[in-house]
């Protein structure tokens, strides 16, 4: 059963196509990393999943529903920079990641004094406890990353979109991130789309690897054709999940 | 080592920064010195000393006929209908700087026209509004608005277009209405900016002031200096523009302090 369905979906700038015949469906649970050169719409197939755009031709169903039309809260999103609200403290931010939905934007009373304990328990989770009433531009990449990942976490979106999440992170601080995001992926069991210049990240964290490419390329016209899914990978065990031995008995191990 | 490389220490930069002063009032000292040699009662160029007696007569003792300090009496006017036109411009600037920034359909409608408003020449429609308005409070604040209005919400408008679509798009996608957006993400955001254009607009808003006092007022720090033009009172006038000098500068200080003290957010720490 698809959890999210991308059927046939076309993007074009004015005259210039972005994307063409893109579909793929998605199971419940899934995580799925998408890579791809430069300017192959890796990056517009996630503002058309975020439903910031809407296609020219086809269209992107989640769980069933019709198309949306503008971003919501089934989608949750974590771009590169600017997700977190530079004005609200650490614990605000996780705050507001439940707040920003209700009329005023914010919780009264009993609400605000439970939603502030939630938020608590989630910083204690991404350990950012220390920093809870600190400002974000006092903290480092990868803790503002790790604060915009729990604060879209606590909208409890269906599904999370990851727009180069780690590129702008130093390789250490990017483990330790991978370690993290991994972590967060057992425990809650969300469908992930990331967006990544690191071929290996995306293996290494997602089920599936997705490719942008174009399939046709006319040298006198390099624009004049879209990208679309050219490889779709089975990125568990390391790429390679068809030669992992399943069977106990009878069988001739390699050395 | 090159210029731009050089830098001066923390006593010298103290002193280069006297320096302008210090020429600038020897210069007056010097001119006001040769044209009292010529003439005693010159008038023109007052002693520095004579200036400091007449802000000392100002600032303490009483008219005669009326009975009040005339410099306080004429500092609450011009400030009390500065405060209302600033502030009346900014909370509205405000208001219209979040609907042009954040609704396409508002910016198509009023970005122009705004645009167009900003470049009438404000003093030029002044007997418009003493026509319109009187003679009284109210033609003086509305020309204070109508002088910075325009400028305040081009500013505040752009300052809003240019919060990054990243924060808004993720706060649509943690379920934010758009007036929660104005009033959570996009206001807080836009508060330290209007502090800055505030800033930048209490010149043009001193201008209009004193421009409308000259013209048509019985008090107000303008009135004055206007009034004792007829006189050739330049110790008057003086003490007076000096007297605008500190309040501006006080102002402006005062601002920038709040600014900091209000929105700590925006300093970058580490």
């Amino acid at each position: 059963m698809s959890f999210v369905t991308v059927d046939n979906v076309f993007q074009s700038y004015g005259t210039r196509p972005i994307l063409e015949r893109v579909s793929v469906e998605v199971k419940e649970g899934e995580f799925i990393s998408i890579v791809g050169a430069s300017g192959c719409g890796k990056s517009t197939f996630l503002r058309l999943l975020l439903a910031q755009e809407t296609p020219s031709r086809g269209e992107i169903r989640v769980a069933g529903q019709p198309p949306a039309r503008e971003p919501g809260l089934d989608r949750g999103v974590v771009f590169q920079k600017y997700s977190v609200f530079p004005h609200m403290t650490v614990r605000e931010n996780v705050v507001a990641g439940e707040s920003l939905r209700r009329p005023w934007g914010r919780f009264f009373g009993k609400e605000k004094v439970e939603a502030r304990k939630r938020a608590d328990e989630t910083l204690a989770r991404i350990g950012l406890d220390h920093v809870a009433d600190a400002y974000p531009a006092t903290l480092s990449g990868g803790m503002q990353q790790r604060l915009a990942i729990g604060q879209a976490l606590a909208a409890r979106p269906r599904i999370l979109l990851l727009d180069e999440p780690f590129g702008a992170l130093d390789p250490g601080t990017r483990l330790s991130m991978h370690d993290f995001l991994q972590d967060l992926r057992r425990d809650t069991g969300m469908t992930v789309f990331m967006v990544t210049h690191d071929l290996s990240e995306g293996f290494k964290l997602g089920d599936r690897v997705l490719v942008f490419d174009k399939p046709r390329w006319d040298p006198h016209d390099p624009n004049a054709y879209g990208a679309t899914i050219t490889y779709d990978f089975d990125a568990r065990n390391g790429g390679i999940p068809y030669q992992t031995i399943e069977e106990d008995t009878h069988v001739l191990r390699p050395a | 080592m090159r210029w731009i490389n050089r830098r001066p220490g923390a006593a010298l930069a103290a002193f280069l920064a006297l320096v302008p002063f210090a020429l600038a009032l020897a210069a007056y000292m010097i001119g006001s010195d040769m044209r009292l040699a010529v003439n005693p009662s010159d008038k023109l160029l007052p002693a520095p000393s004579s200036i400091v007696d007449t802000a000392l007569r100002l600032f303490t003792e009483p008219d005669r006929r009326s009975g009040r300090i005339l410099l306080w009496h004429d500092t609450l006017a011009s400030l009390q209908r500065l405060a209302l036109g600033v502030g009346i411009s900014a909370g509205l600037a405000t208001a219209f700087g979040l609907l042009i920034g954040l609704l396409p359909h508002v910016r198509a409608t009023l970005a122009g026209f705004v645009g167009v408003l900003s470049m009438i020449p404000p003093l030029a429609v002044l007997p418009i509004l003493f026509i319109v308005f009187g003679l009284g409070e109210l033609s003086k604040v509305v020309l204070i608005v109508i002088g910075i209005l325009p400028f305040l919400i081009r500013d505040l408008s752009q300052r809003v277009l240019e919060i990054p679509r990243e924060m808004i798009v993720k706060a649509e996608t943690l379920g934010a209405s758009t007036s929660v957006i104005a009033l959570r993400v996009a206001l807080p955001q836009l508060m330290p900016r209007l502090l800055q254009a505030v800033r930048l607009s209490l010149g043009p808003a001193w201008l209009f002031l004193i421009a409308a006092e000259a013209i048509a007022s019985d008090q107000g720090l303008g009135y004055r200096i206007f009034l004792v033009r007829r006189y050739l009172a330049m110790d008057v006038i003086l003490t007076y523009v000096a007297w605008i000098t500190l309040l501006a500068v006080i102002m402006d200080l005062a601002l920038r302090a709040l600014s900091r003290r209000a929105f700590r957010w925006t300093e970058t720490a580490l």
